[in-house]
C-alpha cells in the first residue's frame, strides 16, 4: 500500500473518532455477565489480597479441618502420605541436591496458598470448603511451616501481613541475556578433540516401564 | 560392554556411503508363499461400511499407544502419559495419541452447558456459549506444538528413562480451529490498564495461569477443534486455550474464565510450579518460551536398527521463538554433523520433520540432533544447560539427547562426554 493512501485511511480514521480505530464492530453474540454470576466464578486471589472473601480462620481451627479433610493424602504433619505431596519443611534445601519445595521453603505468596486450597482441594472435592474454613487452613499451613505463630487468626483484613521468606528468590526469565551464548553460529566438523565416551546409561537405572515390548499382535 | 567411542571415521562410513553402497538386498531362496499362495483378504469379502462408524487404527497397530510411568505421579487423576513418537510420521500428532496431562482428571462436560465468561478490567463483562462462539465471525485454523515445560524432566541428572516416548513424548502437534482470543477480547474491549489475562479451567484443578495481555492479543486462540474433529475430553473439551510456543501448563483446557487484571496472580502453577529452580536457589519465574529442541524418534531404544544396509532416520525439531531453520544430526556423539532433509510444512511455532538416509555397516552410533530456529538460536548441549541452570530446574530441558546403537542395532538413551 502507498504511503499515501496510509495517510488518507488514517485521516478518514480519525475522522470517525479516535474509539473507531480502537474497538472491533460490534458482534451480536454472547451477553453480557451478571454481577451475580462474576462473583460464582471468579474466586481467583493476588498476592495483595485482592479477591479475598470476607472472614477468618485461627491455626487452631485449622488443625482439626486439616486433620480431617487433608492428613490422609498429606500427612498428620504436611510430610505427605506416600507420594502425596508434601507441604511442610524444606528450608535450606534449595541449593541441595533433592530440593525440598513446600509453601515454607519455596513458595513465594501465601495468597498462593488460599487461592489453590480454595480451588482445588480436598483433592476429589473441589470448592467445597467455606471461606472461613480456607483462612484456618491458610493459618494452619503457615504454622506449620513456621510463617506465624500457634495462636495466629488470619483474616482478610490482616492478610497482606504475611509475608513467605522465599519471594524475594524469584525473577523473571533472562534467558534472552543469560543463555545469549546459545544463540551461535554451530560447529559441524571434529568439533572436539577427544572422541565421545559414554558418561552414564539410563539402562543402568532400569525404571523404564517394560520398554522391551516390541510390536504385538494378540 | 565397555564404552567404546565413535570416531570420525566411523562416521564417515557409516553416514557418508549413503546412496554410494548399494546394498545387496536379501535374495530369495524359495518362492514367497505370500506371494504364491491365495492369502484369506485375497478372497474373503471383508468388513462392510459401517462395521467401524468411528475408525480406529488396525489391530496390527495394537502396541501404538499412550503410556505412563507409574513411578511418577501418585495418582492417575493428576498424572502424565507420553505420546509414542518413535511410531509417528509427518508432523500431525493423531488426536488419540496426544500426551495427556491433568491435575484432577478429565472433566466431562457437555457442550450446551458449557460457558465461556470474560470479565475484570473490561468494558462490558460477557458470557458466551459453544453455539455463539461457532458463530463467531472470524474463525482461523493452524497449527502448533504444544510441548509440557516438563518435557525430558526426567533427564536433568543424567540419562535415565529409555525411549523417546518417555524422554520426549510430552509434545504432539495439531491442526487447531477456533477464534482468535483477541476477537472476544475486543467484544469486551480491554481497559488500557488491563495488562493481564488469568485463564481458568471448569475441571477439578480449576487450573489457571496468568498470561501478558500481548501475547493473548497477538496470536493466543479459543479452540474447539483439534486435527479437524472437536477436541478429544482428554485436551479440553468443549473448549481450550492455545497459546503458541508457550509452556503446555498455559494452554488451559476446559477453559471457561478469562479475567482481565493489572497485575499477574502468582497462583500454583507459576509458583510453587513452573517456575525453574537454579543451583544458587533462586527461580526463573514466568519462563514461558520453549526453546528450540528436536529428538531422533528413530531409531530410539523403542525404535531399534533392524537391519544393516539402507536406514532412514528420522526425528523433530521445534522452537517456541519461530520456524526451524535447520537440524543438522551427528552419529558420532557430536564431534560431526550432517545436515538433515527438513521435509514436509515448515510452520512457525509448529513440529518440523527431518529425516537423514543412511548406510549402516554395523558400527556402533552415538546419534544426536540439533535444531536451529529462525532467530538463531541453537539447542545446547546438556552440559551447556546444566552450565547455567544446574540440575534442579526440572522444566525447560532442551538439551540435545544421545543415543547409542549398539552393533546389535539396540538403542540405548545414554549421556556422553
Ligand atoms: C485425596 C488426596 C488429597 C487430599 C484429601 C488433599 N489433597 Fe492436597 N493435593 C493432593 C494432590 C494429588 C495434589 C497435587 C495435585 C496436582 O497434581 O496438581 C495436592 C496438592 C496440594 C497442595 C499444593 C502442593 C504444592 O506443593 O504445590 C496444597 C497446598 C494442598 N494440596 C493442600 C491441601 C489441603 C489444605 C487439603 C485439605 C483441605 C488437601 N490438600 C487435601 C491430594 C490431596
Amino acid at each position: 500500500m502507498s504511503r499515501f493512501r496510509e495517510l488518507v485511511i488514517a485521516a478518514a480514521l480519525l475522522a470517525c473518532g479516535p474509539a473507531f480505530a480502537q474497538s472491533a464492530p460490534p458482534v451480536a453474540l454472547g451477553r453480557p455477565a451478571l454481577p451475580q454470576e462474576i462473583a460464582a466464578w471468579d474466586i481467583d486471589i493476588r498476592p495483595d489480597g485482592v479477591g479475598l472473601p470476607p472472614g477468618k480462620g485461627s491455626v487452631k481451627d485449622g488443625e482439626q479441618i486439616y486433620l480431617e479433610r487433608c492428613a490422609a493424602c498429606h500427612g498428620e504433619f504436611g510430610e505427605g502420605a506416600g507420594r502425596y505431596p508434601v507441604l511442610v519443611g524444606g528450608q535450606g534445601t534449595l541449593t541441595k541436591d533433592a530440593p525440598d519445595k513446600t509453601i515454607g521453603s519455596f513458595w513465594p505468596y501465601a495468597s498462593t496458598v488460599f487461592d489453590y486450597v480454595r480451588r482445588a482441594m480436598p483433592f476429589g472435592d473441589a470448592q467445597s470448603l467455606t471461606a472461613d474454613e480456607t483462612y484456618a487452613l491458610t493459618a494452619y499451613l503457615l504454622a506449620m511451616n513456621e510463617v506465624v505463630k500457634d495462636d495466629f487468626v488470619l483474616s482478610k483484613e490482616n492478610f497482606a501481613s504475611v509475608k513467605l521468606g522465599n519471594v524475594g528468590a524469584f525473577y523473571d526469565d533472562d534467558r534472552e541475556t543469560t543463555e545469549k551464548a546459545f544463540w551461535r553460529e554451530p560447529c559441524m566438523k571434529d568439533c572436539a578433540r577427544e572422541p565421545a565416551k559414554i558418561l552414564n546409561r539410563a539402562r543402568a537405572l532400569d525404571v523404564t516401564p517394560d520398554s522391551k515390548t516390541g510390536p504385538k499382535v494378540e | 560392554m565397555s564404552d567404546k567411542t565413535v570416531n570420525r571415521r566411523a562416521f564417515m562410513t557409516a553416514a557418508g556411503l549413503a546412496g554410494a553402497a548399494v546394498a545387496t538386498g536379501a535374495r530369495a531362496q524359495t518362492p514367497d508363499p505370500l506371494i504364491t499362495e491365495v492369502q484369506p483378504w485375497n478372497k474373503q469379502l471383508g468388513d462392510g461400511v459401517q462395521a467401524n462408524p468411528y475408525g480406529s487404527p488396525s489391530k496390527f497397530e495394537k502396541h501404538v499407544v499412550r503410556r505412563d510411568v507409574e513411578w511418577l505421579t501418585v495418582s492417575r487423576e493428576s498424572s502424565v502419559n507420553f505420546t509414542p513418537l518413535h511410531e509417528l510420521d509427518g508432523i500431525i500428532t493423531p488426536s488419540g495419541l496426544c500426551f495427556e496431562r491433568h491435575h484432577g482428571g478429565v472433566a466431562e462436560i457437555e457442550p450446551g452447558k458449557h460457558r465461556l465468561m470474560i470479565h475484570g478490567l473490561v468494558d462490558k463483562p460477557l458470557v458466551y456459549t459453544m453455539d455463539d462462539l461457532k458463530r463467531f465471525p472470524g474463525r482461523i485454523n493452524r497449527a502448533y506444538f504444544l510441548e509440557c515445560a516438563a518435557n525430558s524432566g526426567m533427564e536433568w541428572k543424567g540419562a535415565q528413562l529409555n525411549g523417546c516416548q518417555f524422554t520426549h513424548g510430552m509434545v504432539h502437534n495439531v491442526w487447531y480451529a477456533g477464534l482468535p482470543l483477541k476477537a472476544l477480547l475486543d467484544q469486551a474491549g480491554v481497559k488500557t490498564n488491563g495488562k493481564w489475562l488469568l485463564a481458568e479451567g471448569a475441571d477439578s484443578a480449576g487450573m489457571t495461569r496468568s498470561i501478558p495481555i500481548d501475547k493473548a492479543m497477538k496470536d493466543c486462540m479459543v479452540a474447539w477443534n483439534m486435527n479437524g474433529e472437536a477436541l478429544r475430553p482428554e485436551q479440553g473439551y468443549p473448549l481450550r486455550l492455545v497459546v503458541p510456543g508457550w509452556e503446555g501448563n498455559m494452554w488451559v483446557k476446559w477453559l471457561r474464565r478469562l479475567e482481565i487484571g493489572d497485575q499477574p496472580w502468582h497462583h500454583r502453577e507459576e509458583t510453587s510450579k513452573y517456575t525453574d529452580l537454579l543451583a544458587d536457589g533462586r527461580s526463573r519465574r514466568f519462563t514461558w518460551i520453549m526453546d528450540a529442541k528436536s529428538v531422533v524418534t528413530n531409531p530410539s531404544p523403542q525404535a531399534p536398527l533392524r537391519a544393516k544396509g539402507p536406514n532412514v532416520l528420522t526425528g523433530l525439531a521445534w522452537s517456541g521463538r519461530g520456524a526451524i531453520k535447520r537440524v543438522d544430526v551427528s552419529l558420532d556423539g557430536g564431534r560431526n554433523w550432517t545436515t538433515a532433509r527438513i521435509e514436509g510444512p515448515v510452520l512457525p511455532l509448529s513440529l518440523t520433520r527431518f529425516y537423514l538416509d543412511f548406510d549402516w555397516d554395523g558400527r556402533e552410533l552415538l546419534v544426536q540432533s540439533r535444531a536451529m530456529d529462525d532467530t538463531g538460536y541453537v539447542q545446547p548441549t546438556k552440559s551447556e544447560l546444566r552450565a547455567v541452570r544446574g540440575v534442579n530446574s526440572i522444566y525447560h530441558n532442551n538439551g540435545i539427547q544421545t543415543w547409542l546403537v549398539r552393533g546389535d542395532g539396540e538403542t540405548e538413551n545414554v549421556e556422553i562426554s
